[in-house]
């Protein structure tokens, strides 16, 4: 049982860190020396990095709200759990923090396919960065952990 | 007698010219409008000198991509002149006040052709010296939506939420533990009225009884 706790601690960890990562680093498209995320497209030319921020239509601010909405559901369940591993009665269900973690999961989920609808369009050689992969990686990663929190 | 011309040299004192402080020009940075509508461009200065009767305003005009400026309106000598040539001709107004510093004009029906910069140069004798300040004109079909603003509104809307939620929740838990804590206590009030109830009826066939006993003797 101790077990089992300790895994789903450390897998809301991972989670969190790599929701994190997603949502800050500048690595959603990638092509060339263009790299483009939620917040910022950067550009490397001979003289330096320069960075402009993204353009301002209405799906990657709506992505940019489901992010970091998933952080933050993702950070309350941590929350919960923490509370809820010292004050939960033998037999009693980690109802909370499934709740926030499937919601966290929802968003990330909406982020990334509205994402992935209306990419921005890049130059010839653009693809998907390890950020955007992020994304992806940590939907189904929250699903394990609901399990075994509903036995 | 030759009279040395160093000794006769004037002391020459410079005239010099009243100070005159630099004088601040304000106008708008950047202005968004829709095709078709009217924008009213502001533009206000500071100087530390008492607002001149010979107060100057003057609005030049550069297209984007062109490399001049051509000068679309002119106040001088208490008097508006407003631009009947250029490309503001009839559209042009000048809504500014400049008793109160104010040489504001009015562009009326703006079109793509009005982007540009548009320059404001103000003059408050014997203030003279001063910086134009510019301001961008952008005309849109449609404005468009700034930078984070739909990031706030769905973020604050689904914590809105959750709040409310959270809120709805514990006031339900409060108003059914309300309710059962209401029950219970009447429910002891009635026990023990009944219990008082039933001892004074257990009290009247007792006296029923001694009267008729009484009667009886």
């Amino acid at each position: 049982m101790l077990l089992i706790l300790l895994a789903v601690l450390i897998l809301h960890l991972i989670i969190l860190v790599l929701l994190f990562v997603s949502t800050i680093a500048n690595a959603w498209t990638v092509g060339g020396t263009k790299n483009t995320d939620l917040w910022y497209s950067c550009l490397t030319t001979n003289v330096g990095y320069h960075c402009s921020s993204a353009s301002n239509e209405d799906w990657i601010q709506a992505v940019q709200a489901l992010m970091v909405l998933s952080v933050l559901f993702c950070l309350f369940s941590l929350v919960f759990f923490m509370c809820q591993l010292f004050t939960l009665v033998k037999g009693g269900r980690f109802f909370f923090t499934a709740v926030f973690q499937i919601l966290a999961s929802l968003f990330v989920m909406c982020g990334a396919i509205i994402y992935t609808v209306m990419r921005p369009d890049g130059e010839k050689d653009a693809a998907f960065g390890f950020a955007y992969i992020l994304a992806w990686v940590s939907f189904p990663l929250c699903l394990p952990p609901l399990t075994a929190m509903c036995e | 007698n030759c009279v040395h011309l160093s000794h006769l040299t004037p002391s020459l004192t410079p005239i010099v010219p009243q100070q005159s402080e630099a004088i601040v020009i304000y106008t708008g940075w950047e202005r968004h409008a829709l095709v078709g509508s009217d924008i009213r461009l502001s533009c206000s200065f500071f100087s530390w000198r008492w607002t001149s009767d010979d107060v100057t305003f003057s609005w030049s005009y550069r297209a984007d991509g062109a490399r001049d400026s051509i000068s679309v309106f002119h106040y001088t000598g208490g008097s508006p002149y407003v631009d009947n040539k250029g490309p503001f001709r009839d559209r042009l107004e000048f809504v500014g006040n400049p008793g109160r510093r104010d040489g504001s004009i009015l562009l009326k029906n703006l079109d793509y052709g009005d982007n540009g910069t548009f320059t404001c140069d103000a003059k408050n004798p014997p203030d003279i010296v001063g910086r134009a300040s510019s301001v961008r004109l952008l005309v849109f079909e449609k404005v468009p939506i700034q930078a984070g603003v739909i990031t706030g509104a769905i973020i604050g809307a689904v914590l809105g939420l959750l709040v409310l939620v959270v809120v709805i929740y514990y006031l339900m838990r409060f108003l059914v533990a309300r309710r059962v804590f209401n029950l219970s206590v009447s429910k002891h009030g009635k026990k023990g009225k009944g219990k008082e109830g039933s001892q004074q009826r257990q009290a009247s066939p007792l006296s029923v009884g001694s009267l008729t006993t009484t009667t009886q003797r």
